[in-house]
């Protein structure tokens, strides 16, 4: 079932051709009206008219997150803040997040990939879809909302947490369709058996889970315990938000949707583009974006391209799912914790030594973080209260910051690994 | 005025017999203690015979440690002892963050360590009050 099947199944060479006229034009575009990209495209003597094929693109610069801070908050759009629907913000390193802007256009598009995506996952219009994501900032809750209500269906925008009140809801109102972080789901099924709720109370049939990496052996864990279809869907806010890519009902890679997408895999510490079927960095240029085109975004995610055809009969290409990062980030319950953020807070706090270990570890199903952090000799008085007082600071501020709670553990001096070389400041104790 | 000793241990095995063990290799003899312990940490507190000499090992081993001002009072070995003084020091107005018990005793008496806000002035309004404080070094060399 496809829920645009002219895009979706498009031949490879018309797909071809619809890429490189949007990639010419988004090229032309942010040249012209975002500074950054005119400053890049100066900086290594490239003009827009020198983009005349797919394979030229390799020509483009890459776009950091770093580039996203450094024009903080709006200074990457493309477009006037008048013609900004909506914004959206991951959690920032220093405290300052990574913006993102839609125009109407942008979220109309938003909408169909999410349509489509959901379609893969087994979204029909008689679904009952719960959206357990966040909604706010996060693109989460809303990216899914607005693609289920695009399909028709009856959309339950109940957002995360409170488990007990989403399994009355799961049961009372006839869920067909759960979306919500693969740990959460986990954490629904192993709830559910506790309180006795039997499965046949139940009518969910499909599951779309996101926002972190999970195994193969995840999805299996959570096939049989849910008793549901489970496919995995990717995206990230810099991009789009969910729906840049989504499995279809093959479960074997996620197509990405290329008449919006131009997907690359690269090495990362070279730059240099790798041929399909390589492991590497994905890279990601958007090709209808109006309030954020982005030009080669390095995802720090590491996957595997694939043109082989589907059995689903998209044509679109396939990414292996996530296999790992190039970069220290953490997902933690589905929001993306970067150590350098606990440190910037450890710092500022004072009364610890600038030595922290993070150790991320699943307690049934629930993702739970602890951060170490070492007294400071010279800070430490003969106070408890004082050292409780620390310990909560640094709590409610890693709350405020990363928006996750983390157990605060302060340990001796000289107490946590010292390295000369890379060290190592998380323990990931999760099997995913 | 006596110097306690306190230092910062991780509610984790064998850590307490480390500190003892660092403090009597190099001689130190522990003459009272306590630990005042939360779910993960605790802060050991200590009067030995020579804290200086304890503090500069400790913290050659990599300890958190700080030297604080406490005081040693006496207090009669008899049921009510302890009573008697505390409401003393009620009267005084002085309030008493934390106590331990002495280990050993005066001829007279039993001991306490208490620890109490700007011990300084306290000790004439206990003396005055009737109860006898102990000098340092008297503690150490008991």
């Amino acid at each position: 079932m496809y829920w645009n099947q002219h895009c979706e199944c498009m031949p490879q060479e018309q797909l071809a051709a619809v890429q490189l006229e949007r990639l010419k034009n988004i090229v032309e575009r942010v040249y012209h009206d975002v500074p950054f990209y005119r400053s890049k495209f100066q900086e290594i003597g490239l003009e827009p008219a020198e983009i005349n094929t797919l394979d030229d693109l390799t020509k483009l610069p890459f776009t950091t997150k770093q580039d996203l801070r450094d024009n903080y908050p709006f200074r990457m759009f493309a477009t006037s803040l008048s013609d900004i629907v909506r914004v959206h913000a991951s959690s920032g390193t220093t405290g300052k997040p990574t913006v993102v802007g839609y125009t109407r256009s942008d979220l109309n598009n938003w909408s169909e990939l999410m349509a489509r995506s959901l379609t893969c996952g087994g979204t029909i219009k008689n679904s009952v879809i719960q959206i357990a994501y966040g909604y706010g900032l996060f693109t989460g809750g809303f990216g899914f909302h607005y693609g289920a209500e695009r399909i028709g269906s009856t959309v339950i925008p109940i957002s995360g947490g409170n488990t007990r009140r989403q399994l009355m809801i799961m049961k009372d109102f006839g869920t067909t369709v759960l979306a919500c972080t693969p740990s959460y789901a986990i954490h629904l099924a192993e709830t559910w058996e506790n309180l006795g709720i039997e499965r046949s109370e139940l009518k969910l049939q499909h599951g779309i889970f996101g926002a972190e990496p999970w195994s193969e052996e995840m999805r299996q864990e959570i096939e049989k315990r849910l008793g549901i279809s489970a496919v995995d869907i990717y995206g990230l806010s810099e991009v789009i938000g969910p729906g840049v890519a989504c499995e279809c009902q093959a479960k074997n890679g996620l197509h990405i949707f290329e008449d919006h997408f131009i997907p690359e895999i690269i090495d990362p510490v070279t730059g240099e583009s790798l041929p399909y079927g390589e492991e590497g960095e994905l890279v990601i240029t958007t090709l209808t974006k109006e309030a954020l085109p982005i030009l080669r975004y390095r995802t720090r995610d590491i996957s595997i391209l694939t043109k082989e055809p589907c059995a689903c009969g998209r044509t679109h290409v396939r990414m292996h799912k996530v296999m790992g990062r190039t970069d220290d980030m953490l997902v933690i319950r589905g929001v993306n914790v970067f150590p350098s953020q606990v440190e910037s807070v450890i710092l500022e706090i004072g009364g610890t030594e600038p030595h922290y270990l993070l150790i991320v570890d699943r307690k049934g199903s629930m993702d739970e973080l602890e951060v170490q952090v070492e007294v400071s000799p010279e800070m430490f008085s003969d106070q408890v209260r004082g050292l409780e007082d620390l310990e909560r600071k640094i709590r409610h501020r890693l709350q405020s910051l990363l928006g996750i709670s983390a157990k605060v553990k302060l340990v001796e001096p000289h107490s946590l690994p010292r390295s000369e070389g890379k060290i190592q400041r998380v323990i990931d104790r999760r099997k995913i | 005025m006596i110097k306690q000793i306190s230092l910062f241990l991780e509610n984790k095995k064998g850590r307490l017999a480390h500190v003892c063990r660092v403090l009597g290799n190099e001689g130190i003899n522990i003459r009272a203690l306590s630990i005042a312990d939360t779910t993960d940490f605790g802060v050991l507190r200590l009067i030995v015979n020579n804290p200086e000499k304890a503090y500069e090992i400790l913290k050659a081993h990599n300890f958190a440690v700080s030297m604080t001002d406490v005081l040693a009072m006496e207090v009669a070995d008899t049921p009510g002892g302890l009573a008697g003084t505390l409401e003393k020091l009620d009267e005084a107005e002085i309030n008493v963050e934390y106590m331990y018990a002495f280990l050993g005793t005066t001829s007279q008496a039993a001991l306490v360590i208490i620890r109490v806000e700007n011990p300084e002035k306290a000790v004439s309004v206990i003396r005055r009050a009737g109860i006898n404080i102990l000098e340092g070094e008297q503690v150490y060399s008991l």
